[in-house]
């Protein structure tokens, strides 16, 4: 492209007859001749061809949608995105430079402080990539701060979590391994939690609810089993607006996503990894925290601490390699909470538990299904089985233009004849009655 | 010329006098829906109206800094200027109420869009195929080392160590570490890789060499072919670090460089915007002989549908869940479209000559250490100011004061008092003159006002030991010291 006047008088001050020149370091023989890519589009003919191939997807408003397992369609009120949409945040980088980045440093500073007092933590951080990422580095911390070579994983976690932690652990050479649940209630199996809760083990994650939607009632028990070795508990944020924190069960660190605080879908990403730990715990801890201080004139101020856990000081000796996060979703996560208010957040968790109930309760009338699977309280996922296959359902659901469950079999073999269904407050009566009456017309 | 960045007193929302003043409790068992042992027995998070919300993020917006505000040399950070089209594309329901588990046939849209930005980045990498699945440019290291690892395992070899020179980025030496390396440092020679002393390093325990090019220092590595013969004979692999690669998009590319490795820093290169520090995206591209081992599962394109395919043994798994970040995915795609093959190859002389310009323009008055010729960003020296009694972090706060966000300081460690500038194509002549101006009139300024700087931003400079001694991370935090405070008194 020829360059602009501008761009040539540069040129001229420098003494240089082309932009050629400046990249005469370059060796020949690494060259390439340009891009072969398609010409630019202008923005008129890219909303045109971006439309065009984003209508083969079919979005929720087309189409009820059933799943969870992680990711959760939830209400976003407009002055969220009223909010993050300010390109001061937007197009701003890592608060380096506090004095001129106040704006972003106390939102993130106000986002640590809604996780704190949602899981009654001492500290959270100001993100991780997602709650896959958070397990991971949780399993890292529990070696930093246990020592041991095994880290026991509940059975009842989502598939993709698993294979996350995995790949962490593998860095670390850290042996996973799996506690089975009750099959009945769904909850941690106590007894296999005893067995493998041996001195090489670093530590026990469980999440409550759990994958399949129950709601953990023994973790006094769980505490006292893990004894002094460290105790990861996964949380959905939304649930704890009614549940017990975790911070109240003694866990040392807690994860979760906030993506259900004010994200999209995104068909999964970007996610918030929330990561929470106890006050002893926070030089080991991953990721960027938000401290409060002073200016020089006495001014209550926030900046980026401890960093010296962090990699641009502690290169190969920093406690995780994280740099970028999501700050932005941070943003929008103390936004949500800060315009729905505990009324309001309470308001929608009613509404998830009530929802779910009465969901389960039609399906479950259904002859030849049953629901919800485990027994004892759930929060908005539930477990459906049938004597029909849930290949089978799933396709008669999907011509009927609805998304149902997410199919269990391949990743729990043991659940073959199984789905988990997520119903959320953006669910109507008609939906519901959508998915019931297609759910009755499978043979 | 000056700059007055507002300042509002926002005191937190957990401070609001609309905040309830008494802990009611309140039935979270629903009327028994849920067991008595599970709820929560309290909640303290304040009950607000959505004005006073508004009016509190919006003051608190205006006391932060973007790209939008002003010029961002930022170095080796690339805060270009983000187009807004990209914003606006992600928020439609087609591209953003959809979910990762949803039947295959209702995202083809979705997936067609990855499968075809993995296409692009292969052109601009000179790779063979590309996963976008890490969320940052440091997941895009950690994945590529856990590559390194599965290579190697699959010849049955365990090699312990990673060489890198001490010019890298932080993360670089922090991902090895977490896949289970030993790091070893190469001093720099001229401020580029010392190719003898490269050559008495590696052994067979060398798993792999993380290098970017052009180097932190805005240096390009003309050894590099020779650099790679070395790495390569040595049976290790050779990786890219993708953060400046916004200086040689269409002129050379990784894989031509005889890179195994390569990540994408999709908020730098590609112009999505950083969001105070995230989300990014940190796609990693592989030669062919190493695509087996890439993260599941890999979008496959057959007769014109897309599908998933997550049966590849030898794959390192996953290092994050689903697809990545997908809505930074998108905005990427969108602007490789609108720029097209010809705009990036622009984009990256455009950047190039702002970065030698503001060089050429600045260097009389400071130091420049090693060669002259820089590709997209540049390292002053800011030892000068020394004779000043003041030090780079003076210069780089009173830039604020004029409107400027100050660029990067004191990295590469290889320079006393660094100031790693890098303009992006984005600005204009008339910004990088201004910037100039500023630069020139600060160091022609009364000491003190330096080392009083900032004053006109939203804050003065803040006691960050102070933060680091008190350990407030939050609301609740600051409670619990104030009450113990006003107990011991």
């Amino acid at each position: 492209m020829p360059l602009s006047e501008c761009s040539l008088d540069m040129l001229r001050q420098m003494k240089l007859k082309s932009v050629d020149e400046l990249f005469e370091d370059i060796p020949k023989d690494v060259r390439v001749d340009g891009l072969r890519l398609p010409d630019g589009l202008s923005e008129i003919d890219l909303r045109r061809e971006l439309g065009a191939v984003m209508s083969a997807n079919r979005p929720t408003s087309s189409m009820p949608n059933f799943l969870g397992a992680g990711i959760y369609n939830h209400f976003i009120p407009a002055a969220v995105r009223t909010i993050v949409s300010r390109s001061e945040f937007i197009t701003s980088y890592t608060p380096y430079q506090p004095e001129i980045s106040q704006g972003m440093l106390q939102s993130l500073f106000e986002y640590q402080s809604y996780m704190a007092e949602l899981m009654a933590m001492d500290v959270v951080n100001s993100s991780m990539y997602d709650a896959s990422t958070a397990l991971g580095e949780a399993v890292l911390m529990s070696h930093r701060i246990s020592g041991g070579d095994r880290f026991l994983l509940s059975r009842a976690i989502s598939p993709e979590k698993k294979i996350v932690a995995r790949t962490y652990a593998k860095g670390a050479d850290i042996k996973l391994e799996e506690i089975g649940y009750d099959a009945a209630t769904g909850l941690v199996d106590l007894d296999d939690l005893r067995s493998k809760m041996m001195d090489t083990v670093s530590g026990f994650y469980f999440e409550t609810p759990n994958f399949f939607g129950p709601i953990e009632t023994r973790w006094e028990e769980i505490r006292r089993i893990v004894g002094a070795k460290t105790l990861v508990i996964g949380v959905n944020p939304m649930a704890l607006a009614l549940l017990r924190p975790p911070g109240e069960m003694g866990a040392d660190i807690v994860i979760g996503d906030a993506q259900v605080f004010g994200t999209p879908m995104n068909l999964g990403g970007p996610t918030i990894g929330v990561f929470g730990c106890k006050q002893e715990h926070v030089r080991k801890m991953p990721g960027r925290i938000i401290g409060m201080t002073e200016d020089l004139e006495g001014r209550t101020s926030y900046c980026m601490t401890l960093q010296t856990r962090e990699q641009h000081i502690r290169r190969s000796k920093a406690t995780s390699n994280i740099c970028t996060n999501e700050a932005l979703l941070a943003v929008a996560a103390a936004a949500y909470l800060a315009i729905v208010g505990k009324s309001g957040l309470r308001e929608i968790a009613r509404r998830n538990v009530e929802n779910m109930r009465s969901l389960s309760k039609r399906i479950g009338s259904i002859k030849g299904f049953k629901a919800p699977h485990f027994e004892g309280a759930h929060f908005n996922e539930f477990v459906v089985s049938s004597d029909h296959s849930p290949e089978k359902i799933h396709k008669e659901l999907l011509r009927n233009g609805v998304q149902g469950g997410l199919q269990l079999p391949s990743a729990f073999p043991e659940l073959r004849h199984s789905s988990l269904y997520c119903t959320t407050e953006m669910h109507s009566k008609a939906d519901h009655d959508k998915l019931v009456s297609a759910l009755e017309a499978v043979r | 010329m000056r700059y007055h960045q507002a300042v509002h007193e926002v005191p937190t929302l957990f401070e609001s006098c609309e905040r309830p003043t008494s802990r009611e409790k309140f039935d979270s068992t629903l009327g028994g829906m849920l067991p008595k042992d599970v709820v929560r027995s309290e909640l303290d998070i304040p009950d607000l109206p959505e004005r006073d919300v508004i009016k509190h993020f919006i003051n608190l917006s205006q006391m932060n800094f973007g790209v939008d505000n002003g010029m961002y040399p930022l170095g080796s950070c690339t805060m270009k200027y983000n187009p807004k089209i990209c914003d606006d594309i992600v928020s439609w329901p087609s591209v953003a109420d959809i979910h990762p588990l949803q039947d295959i046939s209702t995202i083809q849209g979705a997936l067609r869009l990855m499968h075809e930005l993995e296409g692009m980045l292969c052109e601009v990498g000179g790779v063979d195929a590309v996963t976008l699945q890490p969320a940052a440019g440091a997941a895009g290291e950690f994945t590529g080392v856990h590559i390194v690892r599965a290579y190697h395992e699959s010849k049955g070899e365990t090699r312990k160590e990673i060489v890198l020179p001490d010019t890298a980025h932080g993360t670089n030496p922090a991902s090895a570490a977490m896949v289970g390396y030993d790091v070893l440092d190469l001093p720099s020679k001229d401020g580029c890789v010392d190719v003898e002393a490269l050559k008495a390093s590696v052994s067979k325990d060398t798993a792999a060499f993380m290098l970017t090019n052009p180097n932190t220092l805005g240096l390009f590595e003309k050894n590099v072919r020779e650099i790679a013969g070395i790495i390569h004979d040595a049976g290790a692999l050779l990786y890219y670090d993708g953060a400046n690669l916004n200086a040689i998009m269409g002129k050379t590319s990784p894989g031509k460089m005889d890179f195994d490795i390569v990540h994408f820093n999709l908020h730098k290169t590609f112009a999505t915007p950083h969001g105070g520090g995230g989300p990014g995206a940190g796609p990693v591209g592989v030669k062919k002989r190493l695509e087996e081992f890439l993260p599941v599962p890999r979008i496959i394109k057959k007769n014109g549908i897309y599908s998933l395919d997550s049966d590849r043994p030898k794959s390192i798994g996953k290092v994050r869940a689903f697809f990545g970040n997908y809505a930074v995915l998108v905005r990427a795609y969108a602007y490789i479209k609108m720029l097209g093959g010809k705009g990036l190859v622009s984009a990256s002389e455009n950047a190039v000559l702002n970065s030698n310009y503001l060089k050429e323009r600045l260097k009389g008055d400071f130091e420049l250490p090693y060669a002259e010729l820089r590709k997209h960003e540049f390292v002053l020296s800011g030892t000068p100011l020394k004779k000043k009694g003041l030090r780079t972090v003076d210069f780089a706060k009173r830039l604020l004061d004029y409107g400027f966000h100050a660029p990067t300081v004191y990295f590469p460690l290889i320079v006393d008092e660094a100031i790693m500038i890098e303009p992006t194509e984005s600005e204009s002549k008339e910004t990088l003159d201004r910037f100039v101006e500023a630069c020139e009139a600060i160091l022609k300024e009364d000491p003190k006002l330096l080392h009083d700087a900032p004053v006109n931003t939203a804050r003065r400079r803040l006691d960050e030991a102070k933060a680091a001694r008190d350990m407030i991370f939050s609301w609740r935090a600051y409670k619990k010291k104030t009450e113990q405070g006003s107990r011991s008194s």
